[in-house]
């Protein structure tokens, strides 16, 4: 990054190693990336390019960042109906992905999956369940077969407040504990269960549910990418390392609705509210300040990394607006192995 | 060919399995040390050790999730639920999930899974441990059902079922596990497709279809027929997902006449298919219509005479054939030989 060096503020230069640096720029690229993304999903459904059962990881983008910046490439993940930001985290490219929002026959699925199913196995990502809570189960049997196997490959199992209303949770984490999983389960506790509070739906202290099955238990503000990225980090290798499965809690906050049509929301939360997250708590503004701050990047070099990505982006919705539908002949294709 | 139970053939199919495949492992609720509600895995322990037979807690949906989870590991489970009652519970993992993941991903994942269970009545034990549920999962593209009604098949669909690279649920009867039949002697390997059935008994004036336990009971009924001039093919679906279509047709197309019976609930369900599936396909070949033997329409009852009542019999088989099957028809046909079928 010649540029970022050249334009670097001296306030506090080389106070971070360079393998630091790095990093969290890249982690600064990757919210981007999601960012940019999620805009661009919100435009094409507003000019009716796409259908509307798209919901947007705007705001969220440090958890999914923070965590698979400290996963291997052949680690597992599991991903949610929200869940474009894990796909991109764990290496998915931006053009696919857009091929699959569009029903085009390049995309990760080949059209069959959609917004809310998309799986690349080349990258670990075993999909996207729309079901809530539903991959809790798969991930836990992703790390089992690793751990069975001999390997040392961790699954993480991304999901979000509702899921806590789950049964399945509760039985995995049981069985996850027995059996010393190297399996991580990160909620992400965006405050709301679609377009009801959590307090309305969750009862008691949400950590203690974790800990009460003798998983170890973390929880870290989920806007902080450096805080998500250390616990993640500290849980992840302790997986990794035979010593069970973690629970992450990273309390975050969703710009958008419950889904892109989801545009009337003060009867569920004022605009006073969304007013703060975005301005006072945006994952992207904090990491920028503290980037500054450590005199690793200033504003042009992260403007510059934001023009890479929307053109990037820009690239992407191209070439997926630009490919051809499935043909109809794989209707009934894949339907068995 | 020696003489074994239909538990025994099941351990065999594991146990060949297992020894074959070092992905391959079993789990669920009392397997491991206790050998299985039903004896199944008994003795497993002893050879392959906790490892690769493990004890799950009593959570039906951790154990089918868990189990996909680890078959996109790239393992192949093999996955007891105590009866096919509890698989209710494992129902959205099994259909939402294992059921859709190689589809909804555009073919990048296989799922090869083994979902074991057990339905049926007939031992006294109430509304929630007697039912037949093949038909709810039958419904669904992307499972396979398979329902062998002797331990020869029994051992010969597991044996495939486990190297298959799609969900199969592979649906036992609670009265079948000490049933005993003729099986090739452990050396001989042998294996039985998921997608044919046969014909049990050759006969001309009618054919019954049917699978699982009612595969013996409706041999029984053709015994009977028989003496009295009517010759009935009985065919053994042996799986109903995928079903061999082609193998009922070309009897249809023979016989003319058709009786569907099975154990399960009668609207809506696999019997209830069949028989839209030969009108579809058949409807010209017919001489009358397809006559249904099923299970009462009611939860399954525990006192011993109504759940007799309740359960469908030898005699309902023969009054369903003998409603249309004409007498003198009857009276004009030699009686067959029983096939040699197994």
């Amino acid at each position: 990054m010649t540029q970022v060096q050249a334009s670097r503020p001296t306030r506090k230069s080389h106070s971070a190693p360079a393998e630091e640096r790095e990093r969290f720029l890249s982690m600064y690229r990757q919210m981007v990336r999601i960012r940019l993304f999620e805009e661009q999903v919100n435009d094409l459904y507003k000019t009716a390019r796409m259908p509307g059962l798209a919901h947007l990881y705007s705001g969220e983008e440090a958890v999914a960042v923070g965590v698979c910046a400290t996963l291997r490439r052949d680690d597992y993940i599991t991903s949610t109906h929200r869940g474009h930001g894990h796909c991109l985290a764990k290496g998915a490219s931006i053009d696919r992905m857009f091929a699959e929002l569009l029903g085009k026959a390049p995309g990760y699925c080949r059209g069959k999956g959609g917004s809310m199913h998309i799986a690349d196995q080349d990258t670990g990502n075993l999909g996207a369940n729309a079901i809530v809570g539903g991959s809790a189960g798969i991930a836990t049997g992703a790390a089992f077969a690793s751990k069975m196997r001999g390997q040392d490959r961790v699954a993480v199992c991304f999901f979000g407040d509702g899921a806590l209303g789950q049964g399945l949770l509760y039985e995995v984490m049981n069985m996850a504990s027995l059996w010393k999983l190297p399996v991580i389960y990160v909620c992400e506790n965006n405050l709301y269960n679609e377009y009801t509070h959590y307090t309305e739906t969750t009862a008691g202290a949400l950590t203690e549910r974790a800990k009460a099955f003798g998983i170890h238990t973390d929880a870290v503000d989920g806007q902080d990418v450096r805080a998500v990225y250390a616990a993640a980090r500290q849980l992840v290798d302790r997986a990794r390392g035979g010593d069970g499965p973690a629970f992450l809690l990273c309390d975050t906050y969703r710009f958008y609705g419950h889904h892109v049509g989801d545009i009337q929301r003060t009867y569920y939360r004022s605009k006073e509210e969304e007013e703060h997250w975005k301005t006072q708590r945006d994952p992207l503004i904090l990491l920028g300040q503290w980037l500054s701050a450590e005199g690793i990047a200033g504003e042009s070099d992260l403007e510059h990394l934001r023009d890479e990505a929307r053109a990037e982006v820009e690239a992407g919705v191209r070439f997926a607006l630009d490919a051809p539908f499935p043909e109809l002949s794989e209707v009934d294709q894949h339907v068995y192995a | 060919m020696r003489t074994i139970a239909y538990r025994d053939a099941l351990r065999e199919a594991i146990r060949d399995e297992m020894r074959r495949d070092e992905r391959v492992f079993i789990m669920g609720e009392d397997i491991a040390g206790y050998g299985g509600t039903y004896a199944v895995t008994k003795g497993l322990i002893d050879e392959f050790g906790e490892k690769r037979v493990r004890d799950t807690p009593l959570a039906e949906l951790v154990i089918a999730g868990a189990g996909i989870g680890a078959a996109l590991g790239g393992l192949r489970p093999i996955v007891e639920i105590m009866t096919a009652n509890f698989s209710l519970l494992a129902s959205d993992q099994i259909i939402n999930s294992a059921a859709k993941w190689h589809y909804m991903f555009g073919g990048q994942a296989h799922v090869p899974i083994v979902f074991r269970m057990p339905g049926g009545g007939g031992a006294q034990r109430g509304a929630q441990h007697s039912q037949m549920l093949e038909t709810m999962y039958a419904h669904i593209p992307g499972l396979k059902v398979v329902m062998p009604a002797t331990p020869y098949d029994a051992k010969g669909m597991l044996k495939s079922a486990i190297r298959d690279d799609d969900p199969v649920l592979f649906v036992e009867h609670e009265l079948l596990y000490s049933v005993k039949g003729e099986v090739p002697d452990e050396s001989e390997e042998y294996t039985v497709p998921l997608n044919r059935g046969i014909v049990r008994r050759e006969g001309r004036d009618v054919t019954i279809v049917t699978f699982s336990r009612m595969v013996h009971i409706c041999m029984q009924a053709a015994e009977d027929l028989a003496k009295e001039g009517i010759a009935a093919e009985v065919i053994d679906l042996r799986a109903i997902r995928p079903i061999d279509l082609e193998l009922v047709m070309d009897s249809v197309k023979k016989t003319n006449r058709v009786v569907v019976a099975e154990e399960g609930w009668k609207y809506y369900g696999t019997g209830q298919g069949i028989a839209a599936m030969i009108y579809e396909h058949a409807f010209d070949y017919l001489d009358a219509p397809v006559g249904h033997v099923a299970g009462a329409d009611v939860p399954m009852p525990y006192s011993k005479p109504l759940e007799r009542a309740a359960l469908p019999t030898k005699a309902d088989v023969v009054a369903a054939v003998t409603a249309i099957v004409p007498a003198r028809q009857a009276a004009a046909t030699p009686t067959p030989a029983a096939a040699g079928a197994r």
